[in-house]
């Protein structure tokens, strides 16, 4: 390989302290440079390190934004969920083909654009959106194509630099602000009352709050905190910023606007575990909001907010440490997470032990979201008792919802928790939603009669999700989106997951193209029942959520695609030979005709 | 490990489990079987099958990994777990190519042996065919993708029993496949024909050269007796 791209291989592992950890940051760095993870590059990352390079491709071949080929100079990512869809991104995805002459998953022989797929970007509120080099570009309409493919022509599209082409734009679209997350907030505060008293006091605090997680789990934060501090070892703080569930963009919100009210959040999560470092991991596709923080972690290092001794409290050290992601739903899973932040593929992990016995290099970890990082600071500053003064009995202070889809206005909203879904769509102008997907994918399905459920953890726990699905939709197609989501973000670790998904897909395609049966619909709930109990993690455990809450809330879906004949096989031998039909020029005689 | 046991219910049964030991450990033990194809007991548990999922108090946990606990209600031998693990077994099947008239490894293939103790005629499911890579490379081993189950096998034992790192894995989910620690092939690594990586695939994917036909089909490991017959036959 070239002596240049071994020189730049050995800078960026030296800078990286030659730590396999590192793995993540290094790969990142070379693609940059080289545009793609070469054999060369593999092996020479590999040697550097003193490593296995079935260690470096293994984890460079698992991530979607990492190429083993040579890609292009420019890549347009397109997000291809169900909200861009609904959005029009299939006729953007057209109007990109005929502009840039090849089709999706190609690249222009010389080597100037490629088109590819990615999964939801997190900008489902001004959808269809694309990523180009890691510039995003929202609100995308095939009018718009033929500017921005000149850009990139003309090499206008500098990234990074000033940009030329249109859309290069992320609205905020905070609809309705609550008082808890995102009252007004006085940098330090929550740090100061935390430093009046004891870590465990601080859990205290915590725990009489009630506060629960908001990654989706639901689990009690205090307690977590609790755990892992209880745990022998050096505690690690991990902020889950990797926001992937389609349909949720309320954390993009937060690190946009609420960056110190989050680091602040960390800082007293790092006193209570006793953790000198915190990790923020951040997804990708949200990589253009990481100069940004990194500013604003610089700013409160200055102001003595963190680093060492912290708002002059001797001995209380504590920094963040911002981790990009490269384009993995799964390492949202707290394990995968922190697998990924080791340097390694995102496969999650066995549990027990949890993260707050064996975590991030096998010591104490707590991962907590964003929000509820948000929240605990809130608490600190505010009191528990000002806290569970909002919500509900069970589910204390408020929530961030993601609203998308067929309704007036998309976006952000905080609402106390306890509200129906019916007021929720009059809220954000969606009343006349033949259903409601509540949590994304991975929630549940609603339909008309049950639009009077509550939003909370008692009765529709959500990670902030909400997918609103007008009259008109065709909602079965949905749920194969839904479906081929999974289906393309498994991991592949355990078999249910990895083949179940591939095969439930297949199922919707063949019920969807109207040759399904009665036996069809018994072998998808069959088989979504395997992969929902079987798999080894929650997008396993998940997946076929979409599948089996539309077949019990909404069977009508179902009954109205399939036929009565008893069998249809899978295999379509009409279909298979239609294009040796087509050249011989020579017609398929139906059998159950010609044996009549 | 302490020499303390805890008492749990498999099956109804109450079993003196020693502490620290895995649900399938323990079940192994007291002579129960719980059927599983990713794990071996030479090696660290890997997660990958889950056909060795039980429920413990209600609740589907995979026994390879989960540790005994006092008082654990553990159900295994039940028609719905068992017809969930059948259907893992018919997962794997379509998701290969096997040929299992043909295969040398045939009577002595755990993931067979699984089928048929599971009355499994032929799988569920459709047949994805997928294009996958055979490796003749090396003078003694060789790799035939079609029938690898992504166990994960070869890739803990290559280390843990060899000490190197000959295997691994690429890709993610469907497109995840075995890779070796080469640009191409692995008669570039530094597998060894000595090395035990080689003989603990549980199919026959990782096969070592010129033994296959040793042994005449009809008298080999699972031609006699069902899988799981052998720790069956410790129950007291
Ligand atoms: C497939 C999958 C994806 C997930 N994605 C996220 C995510 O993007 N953000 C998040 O905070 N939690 C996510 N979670 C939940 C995390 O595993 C974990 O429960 C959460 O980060 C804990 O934080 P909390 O207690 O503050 O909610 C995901 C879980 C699964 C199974
Ligand atoms: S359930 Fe899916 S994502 Fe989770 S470990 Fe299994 S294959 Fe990976």
């Amino acid at each position: 390989m070239a002596s240049v791209d071994a020189a730049l291989i050995s800078r960026v592992v030296e800078r990286f302290g030659k730590d396999p950890q590192r793995l993540m940051d290094i790969v990142r760095e070379v693609h940059g440079e080289l545009g793609h993870v070469s054999e060369d590059a593999v092996d020479s990352i590999a040697g550097v390190l003193g490593i296995h390079r079935v260690q470096v491709a293994d984890m460079a071949s698992f991530y979607s934004f990492f190429d083993r080929e040579p890609g292009a100079r420019y890549t347009v990512r397109l997000s291809n969920c169900v909200v861009d869809k609904m959005n029009g991104m299939q006729e953007v995805a057209a109007a990109f083909e005929k502009a840039v002459g090849v089709r999706f998953g190609q690249t222009t022989p010389d080597g100037q654009i490629g088109l590819r797929y990615t999964s939801c970007t997190g900008m489902c509120d001004q959808a269809p959106a694309a990523l180009i080099n890691g510039l995003v570009v929202t609100g995308i309409k095939p009018a718009d194509v033929p500017a921005i493919v000149e850009a990139l022509k003309r090499e206008h599209g500098k990234v990074g630099g000033s940009v030329l082409f249109p859309n290069a734009e992320v609205q905020l679209n905070l609809r309705q602000a609550g008082p808890v997350v995102l009252g007004p907030f006085e940098n330090g505060s929550a740090i100061r009352k935390s430093l009046a008293l004891s870590p465990e006091q601080v859990i205290d605090e915590i725990n009489k709050s009630k506060l629960r997680g908001r990654g989706g789990a639901g689990f009690p934060t205090g307690m977590k905190w609790s755990f892992c501090r209880k745990a022998k070892g050096r505690h690690f703080l991990i902020c889950n910023a990797d926001e992937g569930e389609p349909g949720t963009f309320k954390d993009r919100l937060l690190l946009t606007e609420a960056a110190d009210l989050l680091f602040e959040g960390m800082t007293v999560a790092g006193y209570a575990l006793g953790a000198v470092e915190g990790l923020l991991y951040l997804r990708a596709e949200y990589a253009y909001l990481w100069p940004r923080l990194e500013q604003v972690l610089s700013r409160r290092r200055r102001h003595g907010l963190l680093g060492q001794n912290i708002a002059g409290r001797e001995g209380f050290d504590f920094d963040i440490r911002i981790q990009m992601g490269a384009g993995a739903y799964v390492c949202g899973e707290e394990s995968a997470l922190i697998e990924s932040l080791e340097g390694k593929r995102g496969a999650p992990r066995d549990r027990p032990p949890y993260p707050v016995q064996r975590g991030y290099k096998l010591e104490p970890t707590s991962v907590n979201n964003v929000e509820t990082l948000c929240c605990a600071a809130r608490i600190m500053e505010k009191g528990a008792d000002w806290f569970v003064k909002h919500g509900t009995r069970d589910s204390t202070g408020t929530k961030l919802l993601s609203v998308s889809g067929d309704c007036k206005h998309p976006g952000v909203y905080e609402v106390e928790y306890g509200i129906t879904v019916d007021k929720l769509l009059q809220l954000v102008g969606g009343e006349d939603a033949q259903a409601v997907q509540v949590g994304g994918p991975s929630g549940a399905c609603l339909a008309p009669k049950d639009y009077g459920r509550k939003i909370s953890f008692e009765d529709m726990p959500t990670g902030g999700s909400i997918i609103v699905f007008g009259p008109k939709r065709d909602l079965l197609k949905h749920v194969l989106d839904f479906t081929e989501f999974f289906a393309e973000e498994s991991c592949g670790w355990c078999a249910p997951c990895r083949v179940g998904t591939t095969l439930m897909k297949m199922k919707l395609e063949k019920i969807l193209d109207g040759r399904g049966t009665a036996s069809d619909l018994e072998e998808l709930k069959q088989l979504g029942t395997t992969v929902k109990m079987m798999s080894r993690c929650g997008l396993g455990q998940s997946a076929a959520n979409p599948v089996l809450t539309t077949l019990q809330n909404l069977p009508e879906l179902y009954r109205k695609r399939i036929t009565a004949k008893d069998f249809i096989p899978h295999f379509d031998i009409t279909a298979a030979f239609s294009e040796q039909a087509a050249v011989t020029g020579r017609k398929f005689v139906d059998h159950e005709e010609a044996h009549a | 490990m302490s020499g303390q046991t805890v008492k749990i219910t498999i099956d109804g049964s109450v079993v003196e489990a020693r502490e620290g030991l895995t649900i399938l450990q323990a079940a192994g033990e007291a002579g129960i079987y719980i059927p599983h194809l990713c794990y071996h007991k030479d090696l660290l548990p890997g997660g990958h099958c889950r056909v060795c999922t039980v429920k413990v108090n209600g609740k589907p946990i995979n026994a390879c990994t989960m540790v005994v606990g006092g008082g654990m209600v553990i159900e295994n031998d039940t028609a719905e777990l068992n017809d969930l693990r059948k259907s893992i077994i018919e997962m794997l099947f379509v998701e290969g190519n096997h040929i299992c008239p043909g295969c040398e490894k045939s009577g002595n293939c755990e993931l067979q042996a699984l089928a048929y103790r599971f009355g499994m005629m032929s799988p569920r499911y459709p047949y994805l065919f997928p294009a996958k890579q055979v490796d003749g490379s090396h003078p003694n081993v060789y790799i035939d993708r079609n029938r690898c189950i992504l166990c994960g096998r070869c890739v803990r034992s290559s280390q843990e029993k060899d000490h190197k790192r000959v295997f691994g894995f690429e890709d993610r989910g469907i497109q995840m496949r075995l890779a070796v620690d080469s640009e191409r092939q692995l008669a570039e690594t530094d597998l060894a024909a000595a090395d035990k990586a080689a003989s603990y695939c549980p199919t026959g994917s990782l096969v070592v050269k010129r033994v296959g036909w040793k042994m005449p089909v009809g008298t080999r490991k699972y031609d006699k007796e069902p899988i799981g017959s052998d720790i069956a036959g410790r129950r007291k």
